[in-house]
Order: C-alpha cells, then structure tokens, then sequence
C-alpha cells in the first residue's frame, strides 16, 4: 500500500501518479540514493539502515552478483571476481588506466573501454557500475512504494564525454531513466541551499576515497557555473590508511606480513582513521594469522603529523584553479566540504587556514552530493511550483574545436564556456570544384590537432561545385546540459547538411586533461610558432595551387621567360615551406605574388573581356 | 467530530516543517479521481484560507477545507513505516471500500 507523503501546497498528485524522482551520488568508493520526501531531501537506506552502498561488485561463480557491504567482504579472498573502484575505468581504455599493474583485476585489452575477465565472463565497467545503481534503484522502488520516473546522476565535473557517455548507459541499463547528469560540487552546493544563497564565489573541496576534486562555482542570479576545476585522481581517504598502515607496520615490531593480514591491518587502519576524527586517540588492537598480535594506540596529533604531507598536498590543486579562475583566496564567499575524508579535523583545519574562513560542515559529507542530486531530481520530476524552479549550468572542461588546413585546431567553444551551449563557425572551401569536405572534432587547448583529443570525424557531401572560398559552411556545436556534444556542418546555398552525435571515443585520463591544460599554458610560446609556421605552409600552398591552375588556364598570356621566373618562385616558395621559418616562408609568398602581379592584371583584364563578349555594355549600367 | 493525528504523525509533520523552514501546518482534503472515486490530499500549508476549518492536535495545524470535511470527519492520520517504506496513512471511519493502493477510497 502507498504510503502518502506531504506535498508542496497545491502539488498533490493524483492517485498512482507520484512522480517518483532519487539522485545518485555513484561514487568511487561508495554510492548513495537520496529522495525528496515531504519536502525534505533524505539518503534511502537498505534494510539494516545503512545508506551508504561500497561501490563493489563481486560476480560470484554460482552465477549469483553481491553489491556492496557483502562485496567488500570478499576483497581479500576473491580479489579477481571483485571489483572496486570501478568509476576510475568508466569510458577509458586500459592504457589511460593508472597502475593496472598492481591491480588484482584481469584486463581484457579491447579496442574502447577497458573489458574485466571474471568468473562470470567479461564485463564492463558499464555493466559493473548498472549493478551498484540497479542495487540502488531496487531500494528507492522498495522505499517510495513505487516505480521511479528518473533519477539525476552525479558525475565530477571533469568527466569527459566518454565518462558521462558511459555513466548515462550504466543508468540505461539498470533501467534508470536519467533525467539529468549533474556535476558533484554543484549538487553538494544545491544541498546547502547555495543556490538561494548570497551571489559570489564558492569553492568545493571534495576528499573522497581515492580521489580529490576541487571545483570553483560562482552562483549568479540562482545559476551556477564551474569556474574552474583541479584535483588529484590518485589522491583521497586510502592514502591516509595506508600512512597509518606503515606507521602500524614501522611501530609493531612484526614479521612482512602476509596479504591476508597486510588486509587486515589496512582495514584497521582505516577503522582508527576514521575514529579519530571523533577521538582523541584510537586503539590499533589485531590478532594476526601468523600468530603476532599488534597492540599500539595512535593519538590524533601523531595522525595529524604522519599525514601532514598528504594534507598539504590538496592544496596545490586548490591553488591552480583558484588561479585558473582568476581570483584570490578570500574572493570566496564560501567553501563546501564533500567526501567522507574531509571528517579529519586537520583537513578542516588546513582549508579553513588556507581561505580564512570556517568550511561549511554541517551537512554530513558523505551525503550531501546525493541530496543535492535528490532536490535536482524532485524539480526536473515536476514536484515543485515553477517559481521555485532552478535551472543549474555547468561548463566543459575542455574547448571543443575543429581541425582546420595545416592540422591547427579552430576552437568553437571554448574551455569553461557554461552548459548547454551552441556556437557555430562558418568554413569554406579550399579548392575550385570542391563537392565534399571532412570534419574531425577535437577537444583540447593546444593548437596543433596532433596535441589533443580526437573526438569524431564526419564528412559533408553533396557540396554544389563553386570556386574556393565560395561555400559557406556552416558548423554548429552543440553541447547539452548533461556535457554531451553533437556537431552539424550545413552548406547554406545547397542546404546539404551532415552530422555527428560525439560518440565517446574513449581514453583520456584525468591526469592527461589536467597535462593537456598545463602544456596548453607552458606551450603557448611554442604553440604560437607552430602556428605562424603552419599559417604560412597552408598560405603558400593555397597562392602556388592558385598560380598553377592560372598558368594552366591562362599561360598564353605570359612570355617564356615570365613564366620561368614565376616557375623559379614557386620552386623557390616550395623549398622555404620545408623549412621552419615562417618569416622566410611569408617573404617568399611575397616574392611570388610580385612575380605574378602583372600576370594576374592580365588575366583580369581578358577575363572581364570575356564576360563582357556577347553583352550590351548598357546592360551593366543600371 | 474532528480531524486528528496520531502522536508519531505529529511528531513527523512539525519535524518537517521545521526543516522545511516554513509553513503554518497540514492541509489534509479529498479530490475526486483515483481507481475508486476519490483521492486524498496532503499538503504542506503556508497560509490557510478564508473558508478553512482548522483543528489542532498535538500542537500542529490540521487544516482542512469545507468541502472535503463530510468525507474526513472523524480521521485519524497516522505515520507508519512498512519495510523500507514510510509515510502516512488515514485512517478514515467514512470509507467503504478502498483501492488497495490506500490513495483512492469510496464512501
Ligand atoms: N569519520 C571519518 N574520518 C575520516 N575519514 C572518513 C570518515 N568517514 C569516512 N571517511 C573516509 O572517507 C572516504 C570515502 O569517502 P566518500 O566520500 O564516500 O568517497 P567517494 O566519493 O570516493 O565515493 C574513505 O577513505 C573513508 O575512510
Ligand atoms: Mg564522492
């Protein structure tokens, strides 16, 4: 039977029609799913009353699947069959993956996404992450009594398209609608009400397990929009055990552990860990198989002093978006704290120290990106009166831009530009006669194509015959609220046009995006040589095609020995584009055309006899 | 006669404005539609309306418009959980048969 809820004044909804709305915060270490019930957004938890689901998925040999709290159990005796983590493989390849070597997972090396042997045959990291949300979706239809009609999913904010490609299809297929992906720092910054909050600059500190994310928001008439983005993929909560793990390991006096029990004492060590954040000192107390026992205590200070390092070094990426952004420390109006890690009061400490003000911590950490994700979801579900409505913008990560002549990038939009956007450019054709031309989309900052991110290529056909330079071609980029990108180029006199939905070319690590952003910085110099040396090959390459097919047509026009100092230049121009000197290249452009400057008045003055042949003059003159 | 809520049903509601941040009670109403011919409403309430009868219990507002107190009288709301579900319940002396989803009633 249904249970009723309170709905917003005038929001009841008719019998059966409940329009059913959760979010996911679908994490690296561990999910949550959050609704909005009577009016307030609450986490779902399972029926021992815990919300938080381990993102761990074993595949059992009976054919059987564990998710979660079962799952974790099972890590240290069927590491191959369980898979934690597996966020971190979403929409890469296995090249992009960091340390698949000490990984206990046995790869399958595909084309596209990196694939997962196990005892129930391959899987990928697709299907893997459907399990944790079919897990979670079962729960919120046993909590709410009914069929949900979508879900907001949050993704961090550098995911690329391949990332958020593959998050959508995951939710596809645990039969989760998805009404909307959302960036985590803006769902944790939904969840404190920032969005009714004081216009200004917020700042998102995200420590979770294993990664940390540092996003810029900056809140302006109730719209959010990513600033800037950091972070450290290998950076979160597991280092801070496996510190303490060491110091355990320095400190008792033992024997190398086996696997087993380095297990044990790594699952201990994150026990104490977390304990300290509410105690002054934690006991490390295990009986170990091979008959040792460990009996230490740690004190909050020796924890704080042990992880100094890793403390300080969140504050590097914090410093570079910051930078990124434009501002100074304290430009922000507020910091949000996100991740289970961030519980550590050193960690609060350092923040608070470094922006000069007290972090946001009352919401619990852990949950509020899906509680954020949850008042997202209750408004795109149509639960909320339209005043109330909030729309939420976020940015790409990287630009997005096309290949032009000389393999150089044309940026269309460019990094950081809000979401969803449309910009469109117009090309033309490069040769007389030319019927078709070819797309390739790419996404980067640097301006040689070779040194970013194919994305998708396409062509346009069907282009009427013209003279170069005569098409227009226009190409539009589309990219919705959820990130995702599709490109259209249409001939405007014809109006044949040709299209690509990016499909994720998977394989960029986040470590790549954050080099392909800083050799974008370091390489500008560089960038901007290789441009002009590009320019001018592309410049000279268009005026000798452009001589040559003038000689053809009209070479009656010139003397013999015209035509062989036109000749020598264009050997001449022809062994400058070999070299790297753009100055020299465009001084040879120079000399060609001067070569052919008496030509071209020629064959102007023959061509506007031809036209004129067989006309009035009076014709012309109205 | 009156409209009434158990203690645990008012314990929740004055939970949930309070976090909600704002609103003055509970509107409990019948709208007619549903598998069986008549649906319940409940609503949070900002403010009441001219025609309202208000009631309290258990220190909140129960508010109800005229129209729908024939087919209310006398009902108790309850909050009960049910496996993983939760939310509240009427218990209504008026109702005949009820669709057994416990959204739509008949009198
Ligand atoms: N009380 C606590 N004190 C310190 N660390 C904690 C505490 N509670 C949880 N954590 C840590 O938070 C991390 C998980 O954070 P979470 O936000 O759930 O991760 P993710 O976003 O990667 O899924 C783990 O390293 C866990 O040990
Ligand atoms: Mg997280």
């Amino acid at each position: 039977m249904a249970l009723l809820q309170i709905a917003e004044p005038g929001m009841s909804a008719e019998p059966h029609k409940h329009r059913l709305a959760v979010g996911i915060d679908l994490g690296t270490t561990n999910s949550l799913v959050a609704t909005v019930r009577n009016g307030i957004a609450v986490c779902l938890a399972d029926e021992t009353g815990r919300s938080m689901l381990p993102s761990v998925v074993r595949y059992r040999a009976d054919g059987s699947i564990d998710v979660g709290h079962k799952a974790v159990a099972a890590q240290a005796t069927d590491a191959k069959n369980t898979i934690v983590s597996v966020k971190r493989f979403m929409g890469r390849g296995l090249k992009d993956v960091a340390h698949v070597e000490t990984m206990p997972y046995d790869f399958e090396d595909s084309t596209g996404m990196v694939r997962l042997r196990t005892v129930q045959g391959v899987k990928s990291p697709v299907e893997i992450s459907a399990e944790i949300l079919r897990t979670l979706r079962r729960r919120a239809e046993a909590s709410l009594a009914g069929e949900l009609v979508g879900a907001v999913i949050t993704v961090p904010a550098y995911f690329d398209d391949a990332q958020r490609q593959a998050t959508k299809d995951a939710a596809t297929l645990a039969g989760l609608p998805v009404l909307r992906l959302l960036n985590e720092p803006t769902a944790a910054a939904v969840a404190y009400g920032l969005d009714n909050a004081a216009e200004g600059v917020y700042a998102v500190y995200d420590l979770g397990g294993g990664t940390f994310d540092l996003s810029i928001l900056k809140l302006s008439r109730g719209v959010f929009e990513v600033l800037s983005t950091n972070g450290d993929a290998a950076l979160g909560g597991d280092d801070f055990d496996h510190r303490l793990f060491c110091w355990i390991l320095d400190k008792a006096d033992i024997a190398p552990p086996s696997m087993e029990d380095a297990r044990r004492l790594q699952m201990k060590a994150r026990e104490a860990k977390e304990l300290l954040s509410s105690c002054e000192e934690a006991p490390v107390h295990v009986a170990l198989r091979s008959g040792e026992e460990v009996n230490l205590v740690v004190t909050r200070d020796e924890f704080a002093d042990m992880t100094r390092h890793l403390v300080q070094k969140t504050l590097g990426p914090v410093r570079k978006a910051l930078r990124d952004a434009g501002l100074a420390p304290d430009e922000v109006k507020g910091v949000v704290m996100v991740g289970g890690a961030t519980r550590m009061p050193h960690i609060q400490r350092a923040v608070a120290e470094y922006f000069g003000q007290e972090p946001l911590t009352n919401l619990d950490p852990d949950k509020v990106v899906a509680l954020g994700a949850a008042m997202q979801a209750n408004v795109l579900a149509g639960n909320r009166k339209d005043e109330d409505d909030w729309l939420l913008l976020d940015v790409i990560p990287l630009s997005l831009g096309l290949e032009t002549m000389g393999g150089l990038t044309e940026k269309v939009i460019p990094r950081n530009s809000t979401l969803p956007i449309a910009r469109a450019q117009e090309f033309t054709t490069f040769k007389d006669g030319q019927t078709a031309m070819a797309f390739h989309v790419v996404q980067g900052e640097r301006e040689l194509v070779s040194d970013c991110r194919s994305l998708a290529r396409f062509e346009l056909r069907g282009i009427p015959p013209m003279v170069a330079g005569a098409a227009r071609i226009r190409v539009s980029f589309q990219v919705d609220a959820d990130g995702l990108l599709s490109v259209s180029a249409r001939e405007m006199s014809s109006g044949v046009e040709a299209s690509v939905l990016v499909k994720p070319s998977y394989g960029l690590t986040d470590d790549e995006i954050a080099g392909m952003l800083k050799s974008g910085v370091e390489h500008a110099g560089d960038d901007m040589l290789a441009r002009a040396l590009r320019e001018q090959q592309v410049e000279a390459e268009r005026v000798i095609e452009a001589t040559e097919h003038a000689i053809e047509q009209d070479g009656a026009l010139l003397s013999a020995d015209e035509r062989a100092a036109i000749e020598k230049s264009i050997t001449n121009l022809r062994a400058l584009c070999a070299g790297q000197d753009h100055r020299a290249i465009k001084s040879g452009i120079d000399a060609l055309s001067r070569a052919t400057d008496d030509f071209a008045a020629r064959r102007m003055d023959s061509s506007i006899r031809n036209a004129l042949a067989g006309h009035k003059v009076d014709e012309f003159e109205t | 006669m009156s409209v009434t809520l158990s203690e645990s049903a008012a314990k929740h509601v004055s939970n949930f404005i309070a976090k909600r941040g704002r609103g003055v009670g509970i509107r409990l109403g019948v709208k007619t539609s549903g598998c069986s011919g008549m649906a319940y409403k409940l609503e949070f309430v900002d403010e009441t309306q001219g025609e309202d009868v208000v009631f309290e219990s258990h220190g909140v507002k129960v508010i109800v418009d005229p129209k729908s107190l024939p087919y209310l009288e006398g009902t108790e709301l309850d909050f009960v959980r049910e496996g993983l579900n939760e939310g509240f319940k009427f218990n209504n002396p008026n109702v005949k048969d009820q669709c057994g989803c416990g959204e739509s009633f008949n009198v």
